[in-house]
């Protein structure tokens, strides 16, 4: 009785995942391995161009310094955005999640998601409405201030940072929040009836019981920014090339897609082998 | 009832055999897509035809290489005509079916980018040049040497489009060399060197250009001359210049696929493409220099193609390009990401 009932379980089990799993080999698996494949190839195998199997695609990482320059800039501009990130968007969710209450916790929440809803092109461009020289930034110091001040952040790095940091600030704010919510607040008015001052309760009680929220925020951000190439391109002007940026290029502007995947694929290593070297933190902010 | 479907069939038939569905491939907005000029061609011999566009000439090719049949008309830049022409791409091109060839500058027509193999394979379209504007209001007399594009003054007002061969090309230029036979390269690094902080942005297209200029973030930027011209005729103030060092030149080709299947309606297009009537209308909202000889001569005076272009002191410091090797092209973009990645 008892095995037949665990097969079923086992084909409704089964069945119930079957969608997801298909999805997954449709929408990920097989695009990823069409990707791999070519990175392999000596020449986009369309019509009649000669190709053949080859590393020359991976080798080529290897033979300037160029690649491994830009990887290390875009490595650099992935920590600072997610460190600024954090820094900025977890007192936002300590905020909502404790100190704010009712209707306008719903409403500030709104807030945050929103930039969600705008097309991220939208956004980029009116950051550069608001950065550049006789922009609104420009506009309104002068006219606060006395003095004659001169802002002009476009075309530089701050002008990428400041973009991105808006654009992913809202998976930081969003998992803190929801770790900050998971805690029970009894357990901090205990630990204040115990007479702990409060940076002993942000830093022995808060902070490592919101660590998985913080750290699932900041592997959120890290990765796309690492490869990112829309905001570099659009607010970095000429210090706009990042990793990102080549790959692009590699797909859109020189048809070299071998090349393009292969840059795509050692990127996705190098971002493994950080995650991989930071797992044993992440496992002990999980327990 | 019978009678009455086969006659149908028939009809439709006939009219299939007179009236074809032609399909060009070209940049957008490039002249070829202008919907009265397509009504009124489509009126006159009946074709209908529709577009599809590239964003690069690579992405052309690709195209021609993995649908063939599926184009019969192709705007391919002379500088890759042979490369298409070998791999089979695009056939010759019957001339006598052109009524309006023989009013063609025959030193286009014969330029031997377009003729590989000793036939004509593109049909001369249009040219132009790619070399410098300047805001007009800074300028009061006109730069007159690409030394500009490197004046400490300009620093950070200055721009390029975001394009390893051609920024090659203008430092070639720069130090007085061949743009088609580059000898010395490290001069050109160590010229693209200075350059690279000279630069605010790249632009990418005509509008980012555009925009960029209206703001006063550009001061002297690298620019096409049609582009150049659609900008003056909108009312933007900036003066084309062709420096004493010299300006890029570059001819477009009109060619049909070798795999399509309705030539005789591609070469009516084609044609109907080289006509004056199009093309004087063509100029009025902006276009480049034409190849037709009678077109040119039909132009208003105070047209831009007319005065900066028509005047044979300024073609005479023109360098043309040639078909770039493979082998060069890679040259020139490693040495360009190699730059841009040390900004």
């Amino acid at each position: 009785m008892s095995s037949l009932s665990a097969r079923q379980d086992r084909i409704r089990a089964f069945t119930l995942l079957s969608p997801a799993y298909l999805w997954l080999t449709v929408a990920v698996f097989l695009p990823l391995s069409a990707m791999v494949f070519f990175s392999f190839l000596s020449d986009v195998p369309f019509g009649d161009r000669e190709w053949h199997g080859t590393l020359e695609n991976y080798q080529e990482f290897f033979q300037t310094s160029t690649y491994a320059t830009l990887l290390w800039k875009s490595l650099k501009l992935g920590l600072m955005v997610t460190g600024i990130s954090v820094l900025i968007g977890f007192p936002c969710a300590y905020v909502l999640a404790k100190v704010i209450k009712g209707r306008s916790r719903e409403a500030l929440f709104l807030l945050v998601i929103l930039p969600f809803w705008s097309n991220s092109l939208v956004r980029i461009f009116s950051w550069a409405i608001v950065l550049r020289g006789n922009g609104v930034l420009d506009f309104a110091a002068n006219a606060v201030l006395p003095w004659d001040v001169r802002i002009n952040l476009m075309f530089s790095p701050t002008a990428i940072v400041i973009g991105l940091v808006h654009s992913y600030l809202p998976y930081v704010i969003l998992t803190s929040y929801l770790a900050l919510q998971a805690i029970d607040d009894s357990l901090i008015e205990a630990a204040r009836s115990l007479g702990a001052k409060r940076r002993t309760i942000l830093t022995r009680l808060i902070l490592p019981l919101a660590a998985p929220g913080i750290l699932a925020g900041a592997v959120l951000i890290f990765v796309p920014v690492v490869g990112s190439f829309m905001e570099p391109r659009l607010l970095g002007g000429r210090r706009g090339t990042y990793y990102g940026t080549v790959i692009e290029d590699q797909f859109v502007a020189v048809f070299n897609w071998p090349l393009g995947a292969a840059l795509s694929f050692i990127l996705l290593a190098v971002v493994l082998v950080i995650l991989g070297a930071f797992s044993p933190v992440l496992r002990r902010a999980r327990t | 009832m019978k009678k009455l479907l086969a006659a149908s069939v028939l009809a439709l038939a006939a009219q299939g055999a007179l009236a074809d569905e032609i399909r060009v491939l070209n940049w957008q907005g490039y002249g070829t897509d202008l919907d009265w000029s397509l009504e009124a061609f489509t009126e006159a011999t009946g074709h209908t035809v529709v577009h599809e566009y590239f964003t690069s000439e690579q992405e052309m090719l690709t195209k021609l290489r993995t649908n063939p049949g599926a184009y019969d008309v192709v705007l391919v830049n002379a500088a890759y005509t042979a490369q298409a022409q070998e791999e089979g791409l695009i056939g010759p091109v019957d001339a006598a079916l052109i009524s309006n060839f023989a009013d063609l500058d025959p030193n286009l027509t014969g330029n031997e980018d377009l003729n590989p193999g000793g036939a004509l394979h593109g049909v001369p379209w249009t040219w132009g040049l790619t070399s410098l504007a300047v805001n007009a209001g800074e300028f009061p007399d006109a730069p007159t040497s690409l030394s500009v594009l490197w004046d400490p003054e300009l620093k950070g007002r200055v721009s390029i489009r975001d394009d390893g061969l051609e920024a090659v090309q203008f430092a070639a230029m720069a130090t007085g060399q061949n743009i088609n036979d580059i000898q010395d390269m490290d001069a050109v690094k160590a010229k693209l060197t200075e350059l690279l902080p000279q630069i605010t942005t790249f632009w990418g297209s005509e509008n980012d250009w555009n925009q960029f200029m209206a703001a006063g973030d550009f001061a002297v930027a690298t620019y096409w001359s049609g582009s150049a011209s659609r900008s003056i005729s909108k009312g933007l103030p900036i003066t084309f210049v062709v420096a004493d060092e010299g300006a890029i030149g570059w001819l477009d080709g009109l060619s049909i696929p070798a795999s399509s299947t309705h030539k005789e309606a591609a070469h009516a297009f084609i044609d109907w493409m080289v006509d004056p009537e199009f093309y004087v209308k063509w100029d009025a909202e902006g276009a480049p220099a034409t190849s037709n000889a009678k077109a040119a001569a039909a132009l208003p005076e105070t047209s831009f193609n007319r005065t900066v272009l028509g005047d044979p002191a300024t073609v005479a410091k023109v360098q043309f390009m040639r078909p770039v090797s493979e082998e060069n092209r890679e040259t020139y973009l490693k040495l360009w990401q190699e730059l841009k990645a040390a900004q």
